[in-house]
């Protein structure tokens, strides 16, 4: 039988997959020493899983376990990576260079260093969501000393080009941080051939657990950092505080599953996205946002013209689906990722992302095609600029009565 | 199975059973980002508003004055970097017991500007009140002094010491990671007293590790550690640790509802455990102050805390020979010099710290195998002598 | 959003939602608000002899609240005369509807869309509403 509302939003957050809370479990309760305590068994326990996570998570990612640093989650790490890495390196140059694309996590960091004297510049993207090689490598100045790329974008899923990024900030001296909290388990990521410095990563966009994540610290050629968190030295100094083990037992286990399942998961789940947006494609004037094929699979981000975006989401409350990143969603702001993308801003409001994921059912997008049909019709039925379009008027030439 | 006796509650602690229950449906079917709209995300935030209502309640604070962090570390880095953020530099006291997570960050004030003043103790442990009566009129703009020590587990007046602070109109907070469940802790009384902040934790009351809190008066301005998002009111962004935020509710409301029947059946304990230990010849730290009713901080003159509690743990007991964190390094404990303890006997020092479970026979069992181990020793001490 | 019982039965259930031909004798239209706003209400009546407003009609591309405030004013306007319907006010819509005080601007589109019908049919039948 299918629960409602549907779970159609796997970029906000992913459930914790039940063989990674088995293994978690343990460490609540029988197993539940401090990894920091050097005294005793329950310490060592702790810290022996601890250190068998950190390989899982540096297994997925072709790292070494010395380069990846706990943290609370991807958010912390992209704190730590762009203001630990600008403060450690401003005696070299003080300019970071970004995308308007980015995640808050960056953006809101961003304009924190703005505020220590660092200059920032956010570069536009693409219309398909992707970064122009070009213009980035012209935004690069002698003072540049970081910049930030997500690997993939949480509201759209396209996937910028890492490695030719990557080649770019090598040849300038430029260091490379990369959110690619929606990336692991989604697409291969190998950081013996990519030329990123930082890489954040979380776990429970990948079936993990929330408040745990982690970031990649590159140690050949070393890249150094001022810590942001202070205390009992944890994590070689990068970031104190006790070490919450089943959480990090629950990211190990997910990486884990994601590098072994991730092949055949991500072709299942391209199936279902694919009739998914099939199943829609004869609704008319329904746009996708962002490249269809330099994106992840589990993504389709579509807009539905001459639908107003907050009845579109009355319509729909039986998918759990997010009109924009969860984290914006409390305000009626038209995605500012979509905007960046020149969307005009009805688009942008009547925008739906679907992301899949591992429990995603054939009957489940079957539910939400047929749901989407049936109310879709009914509020452009209701809706005078349905009318209006379909009388053969162009809407740019009516003369709104200003409001 | 051959399981360890546990008397490191200090350290950590395992999750109450009825934590964990409370804990386990937001690892599956009540998933959802407390940010997202739809009823995943809703269910979540109301689960999140209800275990704040809950810390809140257990510690007598509002539930507006909570926020919720990934750790005590980050819940007092961000009181004192955020506070000191809003402020010009000026002076800073902090007392020189203070776990590395309150002293390290104000290490790093000092080197942005701040004045840093240590508060001095006494040998019992506590903060001397006259030197710090003393120190305000420095007219520091903030404080920091822990409610009791994770060592020697002495507590201090924080209500007579925020109360010298109040002529001088710093922000005083107080790092109680180690006193909430243990001792009666009520925030509004403090408050009154003139404490402005105070930080709790989740793993050493029967809650999980992964969640913390930063109890605040809402009149004390903070810039935030991390940014991004703006959850809890701006102060702290990044996704809700929604399973951890509830086992964190419920472990505070259980450990406030325990905490006068716990404090009884430990302090029993401790006082067998300690009257054993005297009887072996031991020192014991911080007896002359008010201390946790759980701890006891000793020293076996002649014998090595980290030696002594590696023979422990072969004989099945945990225990510590320092604060967890801090205990890779080989300096013996800050807390026992600033005491006046002399190196000698600070590196003997052994922490047993006993919890709910406790029971007298380990604590007996504890005595004995102590015993054992000093014969042991002693003889290899005496032969290789 | 937590939305009344009244907005969400109006916006499960809209009533009078289509249109007249535009040029229909009696029939006048209100099209008010933007795209670019989020909310774009089209309000048509009939009116008979004697000024009395026999019908009404919408059609709104808007949130729920904009969606149940037009639904509820077509059901309002009928039989009530032209210079009637004048005096519904947005307040009133308002409290039917118990929007919350960031949808107030829902029920003042729909006043508006009112008097952007009335106008309409005043424009075209001048002297007979005069009269």
């Amino acid at each position: 039988m299918l629960r409602l509302p549907i779970y159609l939003d796997y970029s906000a957050t992913t459930p914790v997959d039940p063989r990674v809370a088995a293994q978690m479990m343990p460490y609540l309760v029988e197993k539940f020493g401090n990894p920091a305590s050097r005294s005793h068994s329950f310490g060592w326990e702790a810290e022996a899983a601890v250190e068998t996570a950190r390989e899982e998570v540096a297994r997925l990612v072709n790292a070494d376990a010395k380069e990846i640093v706990w943290t609370s989650g991807a958010t912390e790490s992209n704190n730590l990576a762009l203001k630990g890495a600008a403060q450690f390196y401003a005696g070299k140059g003080k300019h970071i260079v970004t995308l308007k694309t980015e995640h808050k996590a960056v953006l809101d960091t961003c304009r924190e260093l703005e505020r220590q004297g660092f200059s920032v510049s956010y570069l536009d993207v693409r219309e398909d969501g992707l970064l122009d090689l070009a213009a980035f490598a012209a935004a690069l100045r002698p003072d540049t000393i970081l910049a930030s790329v997500m690997f993939v974008n949480n509201e759209i899923g396209v996937i910028q080009p890492i490695a030719e990024i990557g080649e770019i900030c090598r040849a300038r001296g430029v260091l490379l941080h990369v959110d690619a909290a929606q990336a692991t388990g989604k697409l291969p990521i190998d950081l013996a051939q990519l030329h990123v410095d930082l890489m954040s990563f979380s776990a429970h966009k990948t079936y993990g657990p929330k408040g745990i994540g982690a970031l990649y610290v590159r140690r050949k050629p070393r890249v150094r950092l001022a810590a942001q968190m202070h205390g009992g030295g944890h994590e070689r100094g990068f970031r104190s505080g006790t070490l919450p083990t089943h959480q990090i037992v629950g990211m190990g286990e997910a990486f884990r599953l994601a590098r072994l399942e991730m092949g055949s998961e991500n072709e299942r789940i391209r199936m279902l996205r694919d009739r998914l947006l099939a199943g829609l494609s004869d609704i008319e004037h329904v746009y996708v946002n962002g490249d269809l094929e330099q994106r992840v699979p589990h993504n389709l981000n579509l807009s539905f013209a001459y639908v107003e975006g907050e009845s579109l989401l009355m319509a729909v409350k039986d998918l759990a689906v997010s009109s924009g990143s969860a984290c914006t969603s409390a305000s009626l702001e038209p995605s500012y990722v979509l905007r960046a993308l020149g969307r005009e801003d009805e688009l942008a409001h009547s925008s739906i992302r679907f992301t899949l994921g591992r429990f995603t059912t054939e009957e489940e997008v079957d539910y939400a095609i047929n749901l989407l049909h049936a109310k879709i019709g009914k509020l452009r039925e209701l809706s005078p600029l349905w009318e209006m379009v379909q009388e053969g008027i162009d809407l740019n030439t009516v003369q709104w009565a200003a409001h | 199975m051959f399981a360890p006796v546990y008397f490191d509650h200090n350290a950590t602690t395992p999750v109450e059973p009825a934590v964990l229950e409370a804990m386990l449906p937001y690892f599956s079917v009540q998933f959802g980002n407390a940010s997202s709209r739809h009823e995943y995300g809703r269910a979540a935030r109301r689960a999140i508003d209800e275990a704040r209502g809950k810390v809140a309640a257990a510690v007598g604070a509002q539930a507006n004055e909570v926020i919720f962090t990934s750790c005590g570390s980050e819940a007092n880095n961000l009181f004192l970097k955020g506070a000191a953020a809003c402020l010009r530099p000026g002076a800073l006291v902090v007392s020189a017991l203070e776990h590395p997570c309150v002293l390290r960050p104000a290490e790093q004030l000092a080197r942005r500007g701040w004045t840093l003043h240590r508060a001095s103790v006494d040998a019992a442990g506590r903060v001397d009140a006259a030197a710090f009566a003393e120190l305000m009129r420095a007219r520091p703009k903030l404080v920091s002094v822990m409610l009791a020590n994770n060592e020697t587990g002495v507590v201090q007046d924080v209500e007579a010491l925020a109360a010298a602070a109040r002529s001088a109109q710093a922000w005083f907070h107080t790092d109680a990671v180690q006193a909430v469940g243990k001792l009666p802790v009520d925030f509004r009384r403090l408050n009154a007293a003139g404490v402005h902040a105070l930080t709790l934790s989740g793993h050493k009351l029967g809650g999980p590790k992964g969640a913390a809190a930063l109890v605040l008066d809402k009149r004390v301005e903070l810039e935030s550690l991390i940014a991004g998002g703006g959850h809890e009111r701006g102060l702290r962004s990044g996704t809700e640790n929604v399973a951890a935020i509830v086992g964190l509710g419920v472990a505070c409301t259980l450990a406030a509802e325990r905490q006068a029947a716990y404090a009884r059946h430990v302090a029993n304990l401790r006082q067998r455990l300690e009257s054993g230990l005297l009887a072996l010849g031991a020192t014991v730290f911080g007896v002359a102050a008010a201390r946790l009713p759980n701890t006891v901080y000793f020293a076996l003159p002649e014998l090595d805390g980290e030696t002594l509690v590696g023979q422990l743990d072969r004989a099945g007991y945990a225990a510590a020979s320092g604060a967890a964190c801090s205990s890779a390094s080989p300096e013996p404990s800050h807390v026992l010099r600033a005491m006046g303890v002399s190196p000698e006997l600070a590196r003997a020092a052994v922490r047993a710290s006993l919890g709910a479970t406790s029971t007298a026979e380990q604590v007996d069992g504890f005595l004995s195998a102590l015993h054992a181990t000093l014969a042991r020793l002693r003889r290899l001490t005496a032969m290789s002598g | 959003m937590a939305y009344s019982v009244k907005v969400l039965d109006h916006y499960e259930n809209p009533r009078n939602v289509g249109s007249f031909a535009k040029d229909d004798e009696g029939v006048a239209t209100g099209m008010v608000g933007a795209p670019a706003c989020g909310d774009v209400m089209k309000l048509q009546i009939k009116v008979g002899k004697g000024g009395v407003i026999e019908d009404a009609k919408f059609k709104t591309y808007g949130c729920g609240s904009a969606i149940a405030s037009s639904s509820l004013v077509t059901e309002w306007v009928k039989g009530k005369t032209i210079e009637q319907a004048l005096d519904i006010k947005n307040t009133q819509i308002a409290d039917e509807l118990a929007l919350p005080p960031v949808k107030i601007h829902c029920s003042i589109l729909a006043e508006d869309a009112i008097k952007a019908a009335v106008a309409d049919y005043r424009k075209r039948h001048g002297e007979a509403a005069a009269g």
